[in-house]
């Protein structure tokens, strides 16, 4: 009846945390995972027969566990080798009866010694995001090689790496210590980051799966914020992916990307953007606001804007001001230009950019040269324009992108410009 | 005097050893360790695990740099070694890091190889 669906619904929710504590008892990442998904499993055929335990969670651990012992005995028989059998004797004295119940405490440990574990600095970011999504998220190895755009081999094989490299070069499976909490932690925010972003910035690809990874990303946000309460940054983190992803199904209408300006606010998701604003807020009242709260409250900004000629660029050109001092980067730098020919017309934002390319930082990146044809558009210098959307479609990779530079070209060298047609 | 003697070779081509082939090596590793205990010229030696397991330390503006793989900085020449007991690589990167080179050149932290029953 319902059954399949709650333990969809389980599965979602807890096979993260599940694993975790499975982790912690079995020491082993891939066994941690193999009998998680047997106990799954099981849960469907029993529970589909009416047996519903009362303790849906618990029950899956304590299988996943009888499950973990039958597997180490036969490993044990089959390699009759001391080491082993001394394991396993370890692990049934951890496993054994009792520990069935783990307090909400154990949960929120394991949950955040394999949140550490998977974003430990020791393995490279690309084997963080992909060890993250696969244990704490639950997804398949085939579903995060979609998401990346790399063959489910190159996939599997990053996975495999670092979970020998976790085995091999003793990484600790445990929450940092207070004085190293600040430095992981941000490497976690990191992590999650670069998930959400690989979901949004990205239209080429499977959408269904991208637009999971910034669920997903979303759902770890949540868990640093409930799991680390006195922590402000995870809430500015949250806020900012809430804010950011509000606008999902405004951002393109039959493929095509949606500037902001020319979204249709209705379809923005207000109760996202609700929460989004009170976690902004209390982000900006800390002392020190961090990057993340600082991203936030320009999404916030623009979240406020009822019509895109309400938008207080005059702010947002000063939190990028903020920014470019907390966090310097070229890409906050262009965002900086483009907000202040907002407010003081293009020829000031030209300025700045022009300043930005002559450092020649950002030639590679598209946006750069699309932004400065915009404000040549803008300004009626047609010729600089359309020389600048060329370079910009010379170096954008996404395909949507692509099409919209395109638009913006064949206009400033169509219709207004006749001569320039053939 | 005493020497240290590196030893550089190619992951890729151990790996694609058949057992028996690799079983001869090890045997004949055993043989030249044991002879040079013997004729007293050991004074330690390890074999290390694949770089794969390598985590490069560096101090750069105060703070502690980890990244993954090995150090590819080919300016940088190896200077020394220590060969450390610690808990995980956690205690292993903290002391690291508070090596002098970690400031201006990198260590990489990788783990020693331990075998079965001994060689």
């Amino acid at each position: 009846m319902t059954a399949p669906l709650s333990i969809e619904l389980l599965y979602r929710e807890e096979s993260g945390r599940i694993v975790a504590t499975l982790i912690r008892l079995l020491g082993d990442f891939d066994l941690a995972e193999e009998v998680a998904q047997e106990a799954f499993a099981a849960a469907i055929t029993q529970w589909n027969e009416g047996a519903v335990p009362d303790q849906p969670r618990a029950w899956i651990v304590s299988t996943a566990r009888h499950k973990a012992l039958d597997a180490i005995r036969r490993r044990a028989i089959l390699s009759k080798k001391q080491r082993e059998i001394a394991v396993m004797a370890a692990i049934e004295e951890r496993v054994a009866p009792a520990a069935d119940d783990a307090s909400a405490m154990d949960v929120v440990d394991d949950t955040l010694r394999l949140i550490f574990t998977c974003c430990h600095p020791a393995f490279s970011h690309e084997a963080q995001i992909a060890l993250t999504l696969k244990t704490l998220c639950g997804m398949s190895t085939e579903e995060i090689a979609r998401a990346f755009l790399v063959s489910p081999v190159t996939m599997a094989q990053r996975i495999v790496r670092a979970k020998s490299k976790f085995r091999a070069a003793g990484i600790p499976y445990r929450v940092p210590g207070p004085s190293e909490l600040p430095e992981r932690l941000e490497a976690v925010m990191t992590v999650v980051y670069l998930v959400f972003n690989e979901g949004y910035a990205a239209t080429a690809g499977d959408a269904i799966v991208r637009r999971e990874l910034c669920a997903e990303a979303i759902r770890l946000a949540r868990w640093l914020v409930e799991l680390l309460p006195a922590e402000g940054r995870p809430r500015a983190l949250l806020a900012l992916l809430l804010l950011h992803d509000a606008r999902r199904d405004a951002r393109t209408r039959g493929g095509e990307i949606v500037l902001l300006e020319e979204q249709d606010r209705s379809l923005w998701d207000g109760a996202q953007i609700a929460e989004g604003l009170v976690l902004v807020e209390a982000a900006l009242r800390a002392e020190r606001p961090s990057a993340y709260a600082l991203q936030a409250a320009i999404a916030a900004l623009h979240a406020r804007a009822k019509r895109a000629e309400e938008t207080d660029w005059r702010q947002i050109a000063a939190l990028y001001e903020l920014l470019a001092h907390l966090s310097p980067s070229p890409v906050v730098e262009l965002n900086r230009a483009v907000a202040v020919a907002m407010v003081d017309g293009p020829e000031r934002g030209l300025r700045l950019l022009d300043a930005l390319a002559a450092r020649a930082v950002l030639d590679d990146y598209h946006l750069l040269h699309a932004a400065r044809a915009d404000l040549l558009r803008r300004l009626g210098r047609f010729e600089e324009a359309s020389a600048a959307y060329r370079a910009a479609l010379a170096l954008v990779s996404n395909d949507a992108e692509r099409r919209f530079i395109e638009r913006r070209l064949a206009e400033v060298t169509g219709p207004l410009r006749p001569s320039e047609r053939c | 005097m005493q020497y240290m003697l590196l030893i550089y070779e190619n992951e890729a081509i151990a790996n694609a050893m058949p057992p028996e082939q690799m079983g001869a090596v090890f045997q004949e590793y055993g043989t030249f360790t044991k002879s040079i205990v013997e004729s007293g010229h050991f004074k330690s030696g390890d074999a290390l695990q694949p770089i794969a397991t390598a985590t490069t330390v560096r101090i750069r503006d105060g703070k502690t740099v980890t990244t993954d793989g090995p150090f590819a900085e080919t300016r940088e020449q190896l200077g020394g070694y220590y060969v450390v007991e610690a808990k995980d690589l956690d205690e292993a990167v903290a002391i690291a890091a508070r090596i002098p080179a970690s400031r201006t050149g990198s260590i990489e932290v990788r783990p020693v190889m331990v075998f079965e029953g001994g060689m």
